[in-house]
């Protein structure tokens, strides 16, 4: 595995200039103080109740996400290429699922192959001619995202579903400047604090033409179990709309109102943390309780729009993901900007040979798993396992893909022996209006704690970090 | 509002409330069994402490006796008691945490701490006497900055007139019941009224529901039950009195009314309980029997509340 991308460092010893300014004020504050900062962030975390839930985990409902103080920082020029690269992925993930459920160019001219599509359990051809408003898919895209060197950010993954994430992103930013006055003074951070807005406007824009006035948006929410709880009632309160979970909406006449005290009221835009198979069970899941009956066909009615769209899981699927430089390219007719993982598609048999010929080397996903669970992290794995995975791997070689290990660029982070490099990635939150498509300059950066681990997913241990975009 | 967000507010209140009426309770019971027993007589006070509290009945299914330690158990730290002061601060919680968007950071922060605290300190219970006055103190403290976070910080709209119906109804409750389990099960027919048996139930009464020093501002005398009767039914000026109960009650279920430019079965209701407290004194209640009189404004207040629920939060 090659040396990791370093982002503080440059080998040899001098700094990045980015992070001089912290490194003097890390040499001016005692150990003990960053512990006792550290101390004081994660008290902050559990008063104003910041957690998610772990399914599964009778211990505890409700769990922390480590929070490390040390922020990562980017260049305001580092930023803006970033920013290019999002929008410009974003902009052809949208036109593909245009494209996608209704006139199938891209199948046609054999770019990406029809099975892929059509065989997928995410693809719902309920959307298939269907009319979305405005016609925007993906609102909320958080692109995963991870440095190898100084020139070059790799997309991991595509996150066109359900998101989450940004409200650690806008809690990590104001925790630090609560503890550390003093560090921002001596840095220009782009601030993020605008997101709230961006997206309520950008929810606003694509109301349904039947709206009248000002439309009525409301976030759909699982409920207080869903392990993203804290974060939808954080996004409902900081837009200023209700919060509301199934029970609270019925649909009348193919339109869709909640319940108040005052009777019913009409709802245009639903911002759902629900997933596509829990929204309606007239037409998903019949045994769900957390979705509507009749939303879907409110949906089709085009009286309601819902973000992001449904079936939009067939954008970021892990089979999908390698086509997505041949997707950008057949949209736009621009390079990508943003490189993919190279990748190997199992389902190909000369792939499947090189990848069951180099199981120690490489990581292998299933196409559809998320979390970080079902992984083989090849060169961390056991023979035992890596031979169990090569059964599965013969038994269902389309369920797989396989990535080389990425040298995951490292910050330095508080660790039980002092300051230590560990690896992070990035996840920016891009919006997707009527109009426009914009990005607060920074992301939920995820840290692995433990020395050398690549894993930063928070179900797995993961911790987080402010993102510092330096307004130079 | 969501229909359901108002119902949580109105729960999430009479939770509060709750708790800290069994606290002063505990801490009430425990002044009058540190008397010699020359001073309180052969009652069980900590019977009287079940009674007062609606919760005999269940207790009898895990316990056997009513003493100190079983009875403090029981209402503050079992699990097995609904209405515990454990299980309060509990579905207080789960309640703030679905209604988040509701609540104000001040009131938020104040039952996630104290949920927070509940666990890290008095998951064990208490173990000595001191430590259960402060557990009692903590309860205490935790209330008032909740009513005073939402007194403060919330903005005077029906999310805010929800929470306080709530409240304002179990405080009633509470008050109504605490008389009338006191003037009959705990004051013995044989006593002497005005002896010192008497006194001392008769305060225990007052400082369970913080009144003490208002009586005797009030009335400047020494203990009498018809005074005290008089200042927890009648007297406006009294916060836990049912009078000052439903003059609130009347008044946010107007402002209600007004906001949402309806009136309905609700606002009638509670006027009609208001109107025969204004129009009642002491003489009248007890020609008619005060535990008559309590027992009728009991169910009239528990009216209420379904009357409420099917106005608004269904």
């Amino acid at each position: 595995m090659a040396v990791a991308f370093d982002e503080m460092n440059i080998p040899g010893g001098d700094l990045r200039p980015a992070y001089q300014e912290l490194a003097r004020w890390l040499k001016e504050t005692p150990p003990e103080a960053l512990e006792y900062r550290r101390q004081e962030a994660e008290l902050l975390f559990r008063r104003i109740g910041i957690t998610f839930a772990v399914y599964g985990d009778s211990e505890s409902t409700e769990r922390l996400i480590p929070f490390d103080v040390i922020p990562r920082i980017m260049s305001g020029k580092e930023w803006a290429l970033l920013e290019k690269g999002l929008k410009q992925r974003v902009r052809a993930l949208n036109m593909f699922l245009r494209d996608i459920y209704h006139g199938r160019d891209i199948l046609r001219a054999e770019v990406v192959p029809d099975d892929l599509i059509f065989q997928n359990p995410v693809f719902r051809p309920e959307m298939n001619g269907q009319q979305v408003p405005h016609d925007v898919y993906v609102h909320i895209a958080g692109i995963d995202i991870v440095r190898v060197d100084a020139e070059d950010f790799i997309v991991l993954e595509d996150n066109a579903r359900t998101p989450s994430g940004v409200s650690y992103m806008l809690e990590n930013r104001e925790i630090m400047m609560r503890l550390f006055p003093d560090l921002f003074a001596r840095h220009r951070v782009a601030p993020v604090e605008r997101y709230p807005d961006e997206l309520l406007s950008a929810l606003r824009s694509v109301a349904p033409h039947s709206a009248s006035g000002e439309p009525t948006v409301a976030l759909l929410t699982p409920g207080v179990y869903n392990s993203a709880y804290y974060e939808h009632s954080f996004l409902a309160d900081k837009l200023g709309i209700e919060l509301v979970e199934g029970r609270d909406l019925v649909v009348k006449n193919n339109e869709v109102f909640m319940r108040t005290t005052e009777g019913l009221k009409r709802v245009d835009v639903i911002y759902r943390r629900v997933d596509d198979d829990f929204l309606d069970p007239l037409t998903f899941r019949p045994d769900s309780v957390l979705g509507v009956p009749g939303l879907m066909s409110a949906y089709a009615a085009g009286n309601i729009t819902l973000a992001n769209a449904v079936g939009t899981g067939i954008a970021d699927d892990k089979a999908i993901y390698s086509y997505m430089p041949d997707i950008v390219k057949f949209y736009l007719g621009e390079e990508p900007i943003l490189k993919n993982v190279p990748t190997w598609r199992c389902r190909e048999p000369k792939d499947l040979a090189y990848v069951l010929d180099n199981l120690s080397e490489l990581v292998v996903k299933e196409v559809h798993g998320s979390g970080g669970y079902g992984m083989l992290i090849g060169p961390a794995a056991t023979k035992a396992t890596i031979e169990a995975f090569r059964e599965k791997l013969k038994r269902e070689p389309e369920g797989f893909i396989a990535q080389p290990t990425l040298a995951l660029s490292t910050c330095p982070t508080c660790t039980a022996s002092g300051l230590a490099p560990r690896h992070v990635d990035l996840r920016p939150f891009v919006l997707t209006g009527s109009k426009s498509t914009t990005i607060v300059p920074g992301g939920l950066t995820r840290v692995a704690l433990k020395e050398g681990s690549l894993v930063v997913n928070s179900s797995q241990g993961g911790g987080t970090k402010d993102t510092w975009i330096l307004d130079e | 509002m969501l229909s359901r967000t108002a119902e949580n507010l109105y729960w999430l209140a009479r939770y509060v409330e709750r708790a800290e009426y069994l606290a002063r309770t505990i801490d009430a019971t425990l002044r009058v069994t540190a008397l010699p027993a020359a001073y309180v007589g052969k009652t069980n006070e900590w019977d009287s402490a079940l009674l007062t509290a609606g919760v005999a009945a269940s207790f009898y299914q895990t316990y056997e006796e009513a003493n100190e330690h079983n009875v403090v158990d029981y209402l503050s730290f079992s699990v097995n008691n609904p209405s515990s002061i454990r299980n309060c601060i509990e579905a207080a919680r789960l309640n703030s945490r679905s209604v988040r968007t509701a609540l104000t950071s001040e009131m938020w922060d104040t039952i996630n701490s104290a949920w927070i605290e509940l666990q890290e300190v008095w998951s064990k219970g208490t173990s000595t006497r001191e430590d259960l006055a402060k557990f009692l103190r903590f309860v205490q403290e935790t209330s008032l900055r909740f009513d005073g976070s939402a007194y403060r910080t919330m903005l005077r709209n029906d999310a805010y007139w929800f929470s306080r119906l709530r409240l304002h109804l179990e405080r009633a409750d509470n008050t109504a019941r605490i008389l009338d389990v006191k003037y009959h099960v705990l004051l013995p027919e044989e006593e002497h009224v005005g002896g010192p048996l008497d006194f001392y139930q008769w305060s225990s009464i007052l400082r369970s529901v913080s009144a003490l020093t208002a009586y005797h501002w009030v009335y400047r005398e020494t203990l009498k039950p018809w005074l005290v009767a008089d200042l927890l039914i009648l007297n406006g000026t009294l916060p836990r009195s049912l009078a000052s109960c439903y003059d609130n009650l009347v008044r946010n279920l107007d402002q209600i009314g007004v906001a949402y430019g309806r009136q309905g079965p609700a606002q009638r209701h509670a006027r009609g309980i208001r109107n025969r407290l204004e129009h009642s004194n002491m003489n009248d209640i007890f020609q008619h029997g005060v535990h008559e009189f309590i027992q009728e404004f009991i169910a009239d207040n528990s009216r209420l509340g379904e009357i409420i629920t099917k106005q608004y939060l269904i």
